[in-house]
This record gives structure tokens, C-alpha cells and sequence, in this order.
């Protein structure tokens, strides 16, 4: 301890002090603010979300049942449960994984890999971001007009699940070019360069490393179909209908079942609306809370 | 097939390419040797790249680029129309700037080529994955881990592995498009030992910005080089690697040699 | 080099492949070109006997009545009302939220928040629909001079948290797409945060911001389910958010399914629809065009 090198620090830190006076404490209190404010909002929003989804949860556990989830409604609608407007909903999503998935896929496989940049090109690709912006109602007007008086599908499974397509379509295929557009060039140059044809490049190292992309874009498609209402609402959607065995049949689904109950001048049964959305919600976020983890799982082993 | 073709040799002759209305690349005329490794150099921006792209006409697959000339490789024109782009890139293999190899395992990195060949026979595979992986002196380092996946392997053996992953369709000419310039100065030699033993089978032409690589793993370089931003580029020399770095008969070339080695 | 048999086989995979998927490419645009084609085809009729004009500016809407009237003002005024309400609550709060996660937030706060807005925009909107009927439609009764809570503010505010995640993404992403040497840049010259975000990152993602404000603007005024559930229909032209709305779209959802098909209400409908069409695909064009230039600045 002879020598002590300690004595000269203290000096040191008196530079450091000098320094901050060259942030002034005005910016130094607007920046304060500013960044509580920020954070008000955004952490708002995820409050709010919580709180939805707690506030759902409550009203409607007490409703849930084995009964209530496997039974038809009865009683005129207050008792009963709501297993046909589930079944439904199944066949819609059915319906629209068989309609609006191969195309959605295809399409961004064209845009991602085979369109280019020519004008035509651009006009669909804005044609397809315009067709995320149609209003669902919209849609509903389209479908009813197309499908069920022009092609004679009437109010049916069939007329629902083209519609409900047709509003998948954009989500399906902007996620699909997306996922495919994550993929370097390098890859697709080194198969070329191995004399791989642009089909085998595509089959063997691009589609399947833009699978979990293209899968979670998928699901996210179907979960829209899921919960839409609008375009349902002229195209075969019903009150009261049994399980639906074919798809020429009317049908309840859920979201629909959900509004209707909701809305009816008395409300005779709140147990079985709350029930619904739970039921409703529930589907929605487990299926995207599950993809949600596998994608970054399978992201996470696929580092660039 | 491949093994009775004689190793490949390009004759190019009066070559120019252009991407749209604009000329990259004019009036390219040279020989490339077989079984030697030629060296293209030159300032960046000079048509290197565009160059060795013209050889397994990668340029295909770009849009608006117009390839006029003559290439002929073992004496047939590679851009006849008889002449199919897929298997000639079979013949003619590439390795990029960047390791890249695809998101699969060590093995099928290496069986990818063969496989898109039709090979499917177990053994057959296994003895040309094991055959490139030596000859690109991986063999030792991933001899117990085949199965392992590619991107768990560093930088250096991520290219050792595209090597690899080239040789195994038995190609005749390997283009190598600046294959150190993302590597560290170990890997980097490595990889210039695999080209110098890799030179006994198949002719290697290695675009490279760094002269002094050039100088050390080179038997001929082509000095590329454009003038003026409005004008296409053009091959200013060709001749034996020792002859161009000592004596270099153009001045321009010797403009840029030795501001390089300033 | 290779068989020629095998190679050709390949080819004509590749070009067989090629071809079905640019087919099926281009399908998309021709459900875009029949939606058009139906609306225009349905609202022949009313665009016959009643004509555009007196549809668009018609205050009166009695589509039943015997002298029938067919004003789409209430609608449109209506649609207007909510929308105000959405975005003037739904911007600044989106954006700010934005900004708080590309400038300030740390990386775990940013991907969990990131998580829940995701899934905050998979809730279905009948659900938004169903606890605001629960929670703010009560609210609003006792705090405000209204009758009942059914009026335009409710579905106002309820269709602004239905547009949040769309904002709320679109913006972050602008935000974060401004190249980290500019926000280096100016930390180096001894900006704080907040004087980055406003003097550089804000100007630099301007275009981006706007489109996601021009997006959440289409949101809203195609939002259907939610203000059939909260705005209270009533046909009259409302003079404030206090007052119960009729919106564009809740008209059309409410009316359809009762008409007589092919008849002129049914007709005058789908010119509902055809307006509706025409102004969200005006308001999304602007937004996408703005939002190809801001990503081509930032693109090398």
C-alpha cells in the first residue's frame, strides 16, 4: 500500500459530471416524459388485451360443460348447448382449408419465385393488398350474389365456405410470399448451380424451409374464416339448424350463434352467449398460441 | 460419361454481355486451360462475376441479360440451343462468395448433387459424399458427424462443405466466385490448398480480388478492366500467372498490380 | 454430362409446375375482378331507377315506405361519426404505442407485447362487440346524457381497439425499417432518444406511418359486426357521436337478408356495397402505393 494509484480516481469522475451538462435537462425531462408516455399507451394496449381476455374468461368458465359443448340447443333456444354451431364452424374451416389454401399457396409461390416485376405483376399485387381491405360485409354481398343466387349454391355450407374463402385468399398468400421471400437467393443459386431444375430447387430446399412460414400463414387464414360474421351473414348461416351432414345444408357457426344470442331484445340465456365466446376465443387462441410457439421453436434452430 | 470426357477447357471467343441497354462486359477473347486454375482480376465493378456467370449460364436466370459470343467448352458451344442449362451446370460446378450451404445435414448437403442426378443407390451415395468431402479436406474434420446440420459447422467448413457439395456430381470445371472473401486467414488457407490439390481433376477458374491469393494459387489470370463508368468492361490481359506479375506487358495492368502491392 | 432423356423428363416437370402455379396465381385476381363484376351487375337496377346521385346525396332513408326513399346520407354520416371516433382514439394511442417499441422498449418487452397485439388482431370482432355491450355501453349510460348507450361513441371507441393491431404493427414495422446507422448517427451527435424519434426516425418512416393510419381508416369504416352490435341503427341522419349511428356496412348487413332478391331495395343494397367497395379500395390504394415507395427508399 505504499504507492496508491487510488488517490489520482476521484479526479477522473469529476470529468465524467462536466459532462452531462451537455445534455440539457430540459431534453433530458421531455425525453422522461415522452418515454412514460409511450409506455402508458403500449403497455395499455396489452392491459386491455389481458383484460379482455380475463374479463371473457370469468363470465364465461361457470357455462362451460361436457353437455354444453356436445349438446344441440334446446328450449327454444335457452338451455342446451351449442355443438351444431361448432360443427359448423369446423366445416367452414374445412371448406376453406380445401378452397382458399392450394390457391393462396400457389399464388405466393407465384409471386415469391416465378412473377417478376412486369406491370401486369404489379397490378396483381395490388389487386391482392386491396382485396385484405374489402369490408367483410362486402364480401357477404359477393358471395350471396355469386354463389348462392348465380351458381345456385343457395344458402348453404357450400355458399359460406366459398365466401369465406374468398376473404382467406389475401392473408394466405401475402403470408406464403412472405415466408418464401425470408429465404436467401444464395440457396436458390446453389441448387441452380448443382443442375437443379427451378420445380426440384423450389420442392427440395425452398418450400420446405419456408414451411413453418407458410403453415402459420395458413392457420392464421383459417382462424379469420373462423371468426368471421359479415360475410356469413346472407350465404347459409342459421339460428337453429341440426348438425350439418353435407355441405348443401344450411348451418349454425359460432361467431353468428354468438351475435344473434348477444343481440336479441331480452337476453333469455347469458350463460350460453359468455359460453360461446369463450368457446369461440378459446379455439382461436390455443391454435395460435400453439403455432405461435412452434414457429419460433423451428426459427430458432434456423439461424441464417 | 463425365470420367471419359477430357477435362474441361473453355474457348471464349469475342463475348460481350449486357444487362438491358447497358453493355457490362465486350469483346472477351481467351483460352482456359484444363486442368489448370486460371484467376480472373480486376477493380470491382470490371465484369468478373458477370464473367464466370457466363460459363454455367447462371445469367439465365436473371432477367434482361443478353449473352452474344461464343463460349465453347470442350469445343461445343454451351449456349446452342441442343444444349441444356441443367446438365451443364452438372458439369459445371460454383462455389459463391458466401458458404451457403441448404438447411439439411452434412450428408445431404453433399448427396444433393448426386441425388438431383438420380443416383439413389445407398453405397453409391455414401462413397461420393465421403470421396468430395476428402478431396475437399473436410473428411477428418466431420468424419463422426455426418448427420450433423450444416449450420453448426464454422464459416471456413461451411465452404469446405459447398466444395464438397460442387465436386460430388464429378464436375469437369469448378468457378469460384471470391470463395475466401468471408473467411478468416486460416480458413483461407485451407481453402487454397484444397484448389491446389483439387487442380489434378478438374479445371478451377477463381474470380478473386486479392492479388496476392491470385499470385500464390493461379498458373494463368485474365486482368479485367473498365476504363470509364460509360463504358463496358474489357479483358485487358491474359497470360501465365508469373509472367503477368512480374512483367506485365500492359501497362494498365501494371497500373494496377503494382498500385495494389503498393 | 447427363442423359438427355432425364433432363428433358425435368424440364418438362418444371415447365408443367410452372405453369399450373402461375394459373392459380393469377385466380386471385379474377375474385377481385368478380366482386366488382356482381356488385355492379346487382346495382344495375337502382342505378337505373333511381340514379347515383340521389342515392349518394339522398338524406332520406325509407326503403320500405310506400313512396320509398333511398338516401345513403344517414349511412354515410354515420359510417363518418364512428369512424372519427375510431381513429382520433385509435391513432395516437397505436402510434405512440409504435414508438415506444421501436425506440424505447428492450427486446423481451417488445417480443411479448409484439405476441399479444398478434393475437390481439385473431380476436373475432363479435367478441370485441359482445363485452363492449357489457362493459361500455353502461359505462357510457351512466357517465353521459344519453338515453342509451347504443349510440356512435360506443361503436367508435369499440372499432378503435378492433384497429389498433393493424396500426400498431404497420407503424412498428415502418418505425424499425429505418436503418440503424441514421439512429447512430444521431445518438452520436448527442441526441437523446426521443430527439432521434422525432428529428429522424419519425420524418425517415413518415410515409410508412401513413399508410398504417390509411389502413386502420379502411378498418374501420369496413368494420361491420361491431357497430351493428353498439351503434343503435336508427335511420336518421346523426348530428353527433352521442346519437344513435346507422353505418354503411351495418345497413347493408342488417337489410339483406330480408329483401326480396332482385328487387329494387335488394338492388339499391348492392350500390350500398359498390360505394363501400369503391371508397375502401380508393383508401387502400393510397395506402399500398405510399407504402411500396417508403419500402423502396429504405431497399438497396
Amino acid at each position: 500500500m505504499t504507492r496508491t494509484p487510488t488517490k489520482t480516481r476521484p479526479a477522473r469522475s469529476k470529468e465524467v459530471v462536466t459532462f452531462s451538462s451537455y445534455c440539457s435537462k430540459r431534453a433530458r425531462r421531455i425525453e422522461a416524459i415522452v418515454r412514460s408516455f409511450t409506455a402508458i399507451c403500449c403497455v395499455g394496449v396489452v392491459v386491455l388485451v389481458v383484460f379482455l381476455l380475463g374479463y371473457l374468461f370469468i363470465r364465461g368458465v361457470g357455462s362451460l360443460s361436457w353437455s354444453f359443448i356436445f349438446d344441440a340447443p334446446k328450449d327454444r333456444m335457452t338451455a342446451g348447448g351449442i355443438w351444431p354451431a361448432i360443427v359448423g364452424t369446423l366445416w367452414l374451416i374445412g371448406l376453406v382449408s380445401a378452397f382458399a389454401l392450394p390457391v393462396g399457396i400457389a399464388t405466393g409461390i407465384y409471386l415469391a419465385e416465378i412473377a417478376g416485376q412486369s406491370r401486369p405483376v404489379r397490378m396483381l399485387r395490388i389487386a391482392i393488398a386491396n382485396m385484405a381491405g374489402v369490408p367483410s360485409v362486402v364480401y357477404g354481398l359477393f358471395g350471396y350474389a355469386a354463389f348462392s343466387l348465380a351458381l345456385g349454391f343457395g344458402k348453404s355450407l357450400l355458399a359460406m365456405g366459398l365466401t369465406l374463402s374468398c376473404v382467406t385468399l389475401p392473408v394466405v398468400i401475402t403470408a406464403t410470399e412472405e415466408a418464401l421471400r425470408q429465404i436467401p437467393k444464395e440457396q436458390r443459386q446453389a441448387a441452380m448451380a448443382l443442375g437443379c431444375t427451378r420445380a426440384r430447387t423450389l420442392g427440395k430446399i425452398v418450400l420446405p424451409t419456408a414451411l413453418p412460414g407458410i403453415i402459420t400463414g395458413a392457420i392464421l387464414g383459417l382462424s379469420r374464416a373462423a371468426a368471421e360474421t359479415a360475410p356469413i351473414l346472407f350465404t347459409g348461416v342459421a339460428f337453429f339448424a341440426p348438425v350439418a351432414t353435407n355441405v348443401t345444408q344450411p348451418s349454425m357457426a359460432l361467431p353468428y350463434h354468438l351475435y344473434i344470442m348477444a343481440t336479441q331484445p331480452t337476453t333469455p340465456a347469458p350463460h350460453i352467449v359468455w359460453g360461446t365466446a369463450l368457446v369461440l376465443t378459446g379455439m382461436l387462441s390455443i391454435t395460435n398460441a400453439g403455432i405461435a410457439t412452434w414457429r419460433s421453436y423451428k426459427r430458432r434452430k434456423l439461424q441464417w | 460419361m463425365v470420367t471419359t470426357e477430357p477435362a474441361g477447357s473453355f474457348d471464349i471467343s469475342n463475348l460481350s454481355v449486357s444487362y438491358g441497354s447497358e453493355a457490362a462486359l465486350t469483346g472477351v477473347s481467351f483460352y482456359i486451360e484444363p486442368r489448370r486454375v486460371t484467376a480472373l482480376i480486376g477493380p470491382s465493378g470490371c465484369g468478373k462475376s458477370t464473367l464466370l456467370r457466363c460459363f454455367n449460364r447462371m445469367n439465365d436466370a436473371l432477367d434482361n441479360v443478353k449473352v452474344e459470343g461464343l463460349i465453347a467448352l470442350n469445343g461445343s458451344d454451351i449456349n446452342a440451343k441442343s444444349v441444356d442449362s441443367v446438365s451443364l451446370r452438372m458439369y459445371v460446378g460454383q462455389v459463391f462468395q458466401r458458404p451457403n450451404p441448404f438447411p439439411l445435414s452434412i450428408y445431404d448437403n453433399v448427396a444433393f448433387g448426386p441425388r438431383t442426378q438420380g443416383i439413389r443407390k445407398r453405397e453409391q451415395l455414401d462413397e461420393l459424399v465421403i470421396d468430395s468431402l476428402k478431396k475437399a479436406a473436410l473428411y477428418d474434420e466431420v468424419k463422426n458427424s455426418l448427420k450433423k446440420h450444416a449450420f453448426e459447422l464454422s464459416g471456413g467448413q461451411q465452404q469446405r462443405l459447398c466444395i464438397a457439395r460442387a465436386l460430388a456430381t464429378k464436375p469437369g470445371v469448378l468457378l469460384m466466385d471470391e470463395p475466401c472473401s468471408a473467411l478468416d486467414p486460416i480458413s483461407t488457407g485451407m481453402i487454397e490448398s484444397t484448389v491446389e490439390q483439387l487442380k489434378e481433376s478438374v479445371t478451377i477458374v477463381i474470380v478473386t480480388h486479392n492479388m496476392q491469393q491470385a499470385s500464390r494459387i493461379s498458373d494463368t489470370t485474365a486482368f479485367l478492366l473498365r476504363e470509364s463508368i460509360d463504358e463496358p468492361a474489357q479483358l485487358i490481359e491474359v497470360t501465365d500467372t508469373t509472367t503477368m506479375f512480374t512483367q506485365p506487358s500492359d501497362q494498365r495492368t501494371e497500373n494496377y498490380i503494382t498500385g495494389r502491392f503498393g | 454430362m447427363n442423359t438427355p432423356a432425364k433432363t428433358r423428363t425435368a424440364r418438362t416437370c418444371d415447365a408443367a409446375a410452372t405453369l399450373v402455379i402461375t394459373v392459380l396465381g393469377w385466380t386471385a385476381i379474377f375474385v377481385l375482378i368478380a366482386i366488382a363484376g356482381f356488385l355492379v351487375h346487382s346495382s344495375l337496377r337502382a342505378l337505373d331507377e333511381v340514379g347515383i346521385w340521389s342515392m349518394i346525396a339522398g338524406s332520406d332513408w325509407f326503403p320500405t315506405s310506400s313512396n320509398a326513399r333511398f338516401g345513403f346520407l344517414p349511412a354515410q354520416i354515420g359510417s363518418a361519426w364512428v369512424t372519427i371516433v375510431a381513429l382520433s382514439t385509435c391513432v395516437p394511442v397505436g402510434v405512440f404505442a409504435a414508438i415506444y417499441l421501436s425506440e424505447f422498449a428492450s427486446t423481451r418487452f417488445r417480443e411479448v407485447a409484439k405476441a399479444v397485439i398478434e393475437f390481439m388482431a385473431t380476436i373475432p370482432s363479435v367478441v370485441f362487440g359482445l363485452i363492449g355491450l357489457s362493459v361500455l355501453v353502461p359505462l357510457i349510460r351512466e357517465h353521459l346524457p344519453v338515453d342509451s348507450g347504443l349510440i356512435g361513441l360506443s361503436a367508435g371507441l369499440v372499432v378503435g381497439i378492433v384497429c389498433l393491431p393493424t396500426i400498431i404493427s404497420i407503424s412498428e414495422d415502418a418505425l424499425r425499417s429505418v436503418p440503424r446507422e441514421l439512429r447512430q448517427g444521431s445518438f452520436a451527435l448527442g441526441n437523446t432518444r426521443w430527439q432521434t424519434a422525432y428529428k429522424v426516425v419519425l420524418p425517415a418512416a413518415s410515409s410508412g406511418v401513413f399508410a398504417a393510419v390509411m389502413l386502420g381508416l379502411g378498418r374501420a369504416i369496413g368494420e361491420t359486426m361491431v357497430v351493428l352490435m353498439l351503434a343503435g341503427n336508427a335511420g336518421i341522419i346523426p348530428t353527433s357521436p352521442l346519437e344513435a349511428a346507422r353505418t354503411m356496412t351495418g345497413t347493408i348487413a342488417q337489410e339483406t337478408g330480408e329483401v326480396v332478391r332482385g328487387g329494387l331495395h335488394f338492388s339499391v343494397l348492392f350500390t350500398l356495397g359498390l360505394v363501400l367497395f369503391v371508397i375502401t379500395f380508393v383508401i387502400n390504394l393510397i395506402a399500398d402505393l405510399v407504402l411500396e415507395r417508403s419500402r423502396k427508399k429504405w431497399s438497396r
